[in-house]
C-alpha cells in the first residue's frame, strides 16, 4: 500500500543526505579537502593515471633466476661437502630444478646423505642403491623462495623510486610474480625504468692471479672460479678477469654509498661504508691478501680490480671506475637502495601526459553534463511533473555514485566516466518503467493512488531482473578486465545499484508525499 | 503544468511477426557477413591486444610528418604508422610488436623518444609486451563468454530455458555484429571497445528482460491466447518504454561519441551501434525465436509457464 512508515522515510532521506555529504568534498580543491578534519567526510574520488597524468608500469620479477641460483648453490654444496671426507663422485650436473651425481663408492651412500642434509635441510635427497643421487627442492620451498624474492623486490623498487623523488608512487603486488608501479605526474618514466633495469648486486671477490686468461677463454678454469668481463678496456677489447666465485664481502653489508670526487685525481667515485659485520670481514680479507687483486663485481661485470696495498680496517672504501657524474650517482643510489633479488622486466607501460589527462576530464565532464541535460529535458517533456521527480532522483544517483566511489576510494578512469554516462541512461530506465506502468494502470481506469501503487510494485520485479543482468556483465568485466576498463565496470556497477535506491525508494517517497498533499483527481502523467 | 508529450500515445497494435522471416534472413546475413569479414580481414587490433607501441605526440607547430617518419624509420622498428588526427599538430605513432619480447619493446620506446628529440609533448605512451597482450585477449574472451553464460543462467532461472536461450542468441547476434562492424570498418579494436561489447550484451538483455517479464505476466492473464499473439501484445504494451529508454540511452552514448574525445571514440561507436542493434534484436530475434522454441502456438508456453518461478511481491 501507499503508506511508507516514518522510519523507512527517515532511512531513505538519511541515505540521500549521506550521499550528498560524502560527495561534497569533490567540489572542493584537493588541498582544501585534505585539510578538512577527519570527522568530516574529506575523501575525494581518486583519479586514475589516465585522467591525472602519470606513468603506469607493470613489472615482472624473473623468479626463475632465484630458483636457478638456489640450485647452483646446491651444486656447490656437493663439491664442498665431499671435499674434506674425500668422497668420490662423477657426473655432477645441475638441471633446471635438480642436481644429480653418482657416488664412486656406493657403500658411502648413508654418509653422503648425512653430509648433504647437514648442508641444506630443505633439499629432498633421493639415492638409488648403486649410488645415483638426485637432489631437488619441494615445490613449497621454491614457492617460498619466489614469494620472498617478489616481496623483497617490492621493497627495493619502492626504495629506488623514493630515491628519485617521485611524489606518491604506489607499488603493489599483482598476481604471483608481478609488481604494479604507478607514478603520478611522471610523463617520462625512462629514468625509473633505467634504475629498475639493473639488479645492482655488488660483491667483492678475489682475483685468481695464477690462472691464465688464455686457458680460461678455452674453458679451462681452476675450480671455484669464473671468467668475468670488466669495464676496463685493453687494446679495444674489454679486459677479462678470472675471479673466485665465492664473494668475500657483498653489497648487502653496505650502510651508505655516496658519489664523490677522488681527492687526488678528481675522478668521479663512489664512497661506501660497511656495517660492522661487513667492516670486520673486509678488514680480515684485505689483511690476509695484501698484494692481490680485489675485484668489485657488479651484476656479473668487474667494475674495477684494484691491488690491495694494505689492510683496510676502517670499514669504508671507494670504488673508482670510468664513472661520470650521472653514473656515479646512479650507482650510489642503487647501492643505497639495495640489490634486487632477481631481474625485473617491464611488461607494460602506459603513460599519459598531464595535458591529455585534463583534456580527457574536460571532454568526459562535458559529455556527462550534456547527456544528463538531454535526458532531463526529455524526461520533463515526456512525463511532466513526474519527469522532474525522475530528474532529482537521477541527479542523486550521480551524486551517490560519486559518494560511494569517494568512500571506497575507487579509482575514476576515463572509461569510468563513460560508465557514469551509461549508468545515468540505465538509471532513467527504472523511472521510465515505473511511469509507463502507472500510465497503463491509469488507462485501465484506476484512481491515482491505486495506479501509482500498482505501477511501482509491478515495475519493481522488472527493474530488478533487468538490473541484475546488466550487473552480471559489469561484475565479470571487473573480474577479467584490466586497468582502466575495471574503472568502467566499477562506476557502472555502483551506478546500477544506486539506481535501485534512487529510482525505487526515493522516487516513491517523493511521489507518495506529493500524492498525499495534492490529492489530484487525475495524475499529470 | 503542461501536458506531457507522449511519443507512443496508446498501446500500438503492430504486428511484429509480419516481417520476422525477413528479419531472420537479414540477421543471418549480418552475422554471416561479420564472420566472413572476421575470417578474411580480421580486426584492426589496438596496442592492447596486438602488443606494440602507441605514442601520441603534439608538436609546437604543424607536424612535419615526413621528417618524423624518416627519423623513426632509421631505427628499423618494422611497421610504423603515423597519423594526424584532430588538429594538425597532433600525431599518433603506432609501431608494430617488436621481436625480442618486452625488453625490445621498451628499448624501442626509448629509441623513438631519443630520435624525435625534445620539442614534442608526449601526450600518451602505451607499450604492451606480448605477454600482457596475450593475457588481455584471454581475459577478454573469458569476460564475454562468462557474461553470456551468466546472463543465460539468470534468464533461465527467472523465465525458463526458452527465454534464456533466445535471449542469449539475441545478444550473441549483437556482440557478433558489433565485432563484425569493427572488422568491416577496420576501426581500432581495443580494450574500451571490448568493454562496450560486454556492456551491449548487458544492455540488450535488459530489453529482452522487460518484454519477457510482460510475456510472463500475460501468460497468466490470457490463458488461451495464441502465443504469437501474446508475444506481439507484450511487445506492443512495452513499446512506449522501449522507445523512451532506448532513445535516451542512444542520446547519452551519442553525446559521448560527439564530445567524449578521441580515447573514448571507439567505445562510443560500439555503444551507438549496439544500442540500435540491441533494440532490433530483442524484438525481431529474441521474441520470434521464443515463439519457435515453444513450438509456436501449440500451447506449450502456457503449460510450462508454471515451471518458471512466480512473480513475488516486493
Amino acid at each position: 500500500m501507499l503508506i511508507i512508515p516514518r522510519w523507512k522515510a527517515a532511512i531513505i532521506l538519511l541515505a540521500a543526505l549521506a550521499g550528498l555529504l560524502y560527495a561534497a568534498p569533490n567540489l572542493l580543491p584537493r588541498q582544501v579537502a585534505e585539510s578538512l578534519p577527519t570527522w568530516l567526510p574529506h575523501q575525494q574520488v581518486s583519479l586514475g593515471l589516465d585522467l591525472q597524468g602519470g606513468s603506469h608500469l607493470l613489472l615482472e620479477v624473473d623468479t626463475a633466476v632465484v630458483t636457478r641460483e638456489r640450485i647452483a648453490n646446491l651444486q656447490d654444496l656437493v663439491r664442498t661437502a665431499f671435499r674434506q671426507p674425500q668422497i668420490g663422485y662423477t657426473d655432477l650436473a645441475a638441471r633446471d630444478d635438480a642436481v644429480s651425481f653418482t657416488l664412486r663408492d656406493p657403500a658411502r651412500i648413508e654418509e653422503a646423505r648425512r653430509l648433504l642434509r647437514e648442508g641444506d635441510a630443505d633439499a629432498e635427497i633421493t639415492a638409488t642403491p648403486d649410488g645415483r643421487f638426485t637432489l631437488r627442492y619441494p615445490e613449497r620451498v621454491l614457492n617460498d623462495l619466489r614469494r620472498a624474492a617478489v616481496d623483497q623486490s617490492i621493497e627495493i623498487v619502492r626504495r629506488r623510486v623514493d630515491e628519485t623523488g617521485t611524489k606518491e608512487p604506489s607499488v603493489q603486488r599483482q598476481g604471483l610474480n608481478r609488481i604494479l608501479l604507478q607514478l603520478p605526474g611522471i610523463d617520462d618514466p625512462q629514468r625509473v625504468k633505467q634504475l629498475l633495469g639493473r639488479t645492482a648486486k655488488m660483491t667483492f671477490r678475489l682475483v685468481d692471479m695464477n690462472a691464465s686468461i688464455e686457458e680460461a677463454r678455452r674453458g679451462r678454469l681452476p675450480p671455484g672460479t669464473e671468467l668475468l668481463p670488466s669495464e676496463e678496456r685493453e687494446g679495444g677489447q674489454p679486459r677479462q678477469y678470472v675471479v673466485q666465485r665465492r664473494a668475500m664481502v657483498s653489497g648487502d653489508m653496505l650502510t651508505n654509498a655516496q658519489a664523490g670526487n677522488n681527492a687526488q685525481t678528481g675522478e668521479w667515485v663512489v664512497n661506501f661504508r660497511f656495517d660492522s659485520n661487513g667492516a670486520r670481514r673486509f678488514g680480515d680479507v684485505t689483511k690476509a691478501n695484501v698484494g692481490r687483486l680485489f675485484a668489485i663485481v657488479l651484476d656479473g661485470k668487474v667494475i674495477s680490480a684494484p691491488v690491495i696495498r694494505e689492510a683496510i680496517l676502517g670499514g669504508s672504501g671507494q670504488i673508482s671506475g670510468s664513472f661520470t657524474a650521472q653514473s656515479a650517482n646512479d650507482l650510489a643510489l642503487l647501492l643505497r637502495a639495495g640489490a634486487l633479488p632477481a631481474p625485473l622486466n617491464v611488461l607494460e607501460e602506459r603513460t599519459v601526459g598531464p595535458d591529455l589527462g585534463s583534456d580527457s576530464i574536460r571532454a568526459g565532464t562535458i559529455a556527462c553534463i550534456v547527456g544528463y541535460l538531454l535526458i532531463c529535458v526529455l524526461m520533463v517533456l515526456g512525463y511532466g511533473f513526474f519527469g522532474l521527480i525522475a530528474n532529482i532522483a537521477l541527479l542523486l544517483n550521480l551524486i551517490i555514485t560519486l559518494a560511494v566511489m569517494s568512500v571506497l576510494q575507487a579509482t575514476l578512469t576515463l572509461p569510468g566516466i563513460a560508465g557514469l554516462v551509461l549508468g545515468l541512461a540505465m538509471a532513467v530506465d527504472a523511472n521510465v518503467l515505473i511511469y509507463e506502468r502507472i500510465r497503463e494502470e491509469t488507462t485501465l481506469g484506476r484512481t491515482p493512488f491505486s495506479a501509482v501503487d500498482s505501477g511501482f510494485s509491478k515495475a519493481f520485479l522488472t527493474i530488478l531482473d533487468s538490473n541484475i543482468t546488466t550487473l552480471i556483465a559489469a561484475v565479470l568485466l571487473y573480474a577479467f578486465g584490466s586497468g582502466a576498463v575495471r574503472g568502467f565496470a566499477v562506476t557502472l556497477s555502483i551506478g546500477i545499484i544506486a539506481s535501485m535506491f534512487t529510482a525505487i525508494s526515493l522516487t516513491r517517497l517523493i511521489v507518495v508525499f506529493w500524492l498525499k498533499r495534492a490529492r489530484p483527481a487525475v495524475l499529470p502523467i | 503544468m503542461f501536458k506531457p508529450i507522449r511519443l507512443v500515445k496508446k498501446v500500438p497494435n503492430l504486428d511484429f511477426f509480419r516481417f520476422h522471416k525477413l528479419c531472420f534472413a537479414l540477421s543471418a546475413l549480418l552475422c554471416l557477413g561479420s564472420v566472413v569479414s572476421l575470417a578474411t580481414q580480421g580486426l584492426n587490433f589496438g596496442v592492447d591486444f596486438a602488443g606494440g607501441i602507441l605514442i601520441e605526440v603534439r608538436s609546437p607547430g604543424p607536424a612535419n610528418l615526413g621528417d618524423m617518419r624518416s627519423k623513426i624509420g632509421e631505427l628499423n622498428l618494422g611497421d610504423v604508422a603515423l597519423q594526424e588526427f584532430g588538429a594538425s599538430n597532433d600525431v599518433l605513432i603506432r609501431i608494430e610488436r617488436q621481436d625480442g619480447g618486452e625488453q625490445a619493446e621498451m628499448a624501442a620506446v626509448g629509441a623513438v623518444r631519443q630520435a624525435l628529440g625534445t620539442g614534442y609533448e608526449y601526450r600518451r605512451v602505451e607499450v604492451v609486451g606480448p605477454k600482457v597482450g596475450a593475457e588481455l585477449v584471454t581475459g577478454g574472451i573469458l569476460a564475454v563468454t562468462l557474461s553470456l553464460a551468466g546472463i543465460m543462467g539468470y534468464m533461465a532461472l527467472r523465465f525458463g530455458w526458452r527465454a534464456g536461450l533466445s535471449g542469449v542468441v539475441a545478444i550473441l547476434h549483437d556482440c557478433l555484429t558489433t565485432v563484425g562492424f569493427f572488422s568491416v570498418t577496420q576501426l581500432q579494436f581495443d580494450l574500451n571497445v571490448l568493454a562496450a561489447v560486454v556492456t551491449i550484451a548487458g544492455f540488450s538483455i535488459n530489453d529482452t528482460v522487460v518484454i519477457d517479464d510482460r510475456i510472463r505476466e500475460n501468460l497468466r492473464k490470457y490463458k488461451v491466447m495464441p502465443f504469437r499473439q501474446l508475444i506481439n501484445r507484450s511487445i506492443n504494451e512495452t513499446m512506449a518504454r522501449t522507445v523512451v529508454t532506448n532513445g535516451l540511452v542512444f542520446l547519452a552514448v551519442f553525446a559521448l561519441l560527439i564530445l567524449g574525445g578521441q580515447v573514448l571514440f571507439g567505445f562510443a561507436v560500439a555503444m551507438t551501434w549496439g544500442v540500435v542493434l540491441g533494440t532490433y534484436s530483442t524484438i525481431y530475434v529474441a521474441a520470434p525465436m521464443e515463439w519457435y522454441l515453444a513450438g509456436r502456438d501449440t500451447g506449450n508456453a502456457h503449460r510450462h509457464e508454471d515451471e518458471a518461478p512466480a512473480a513475488a511481491k516486493p
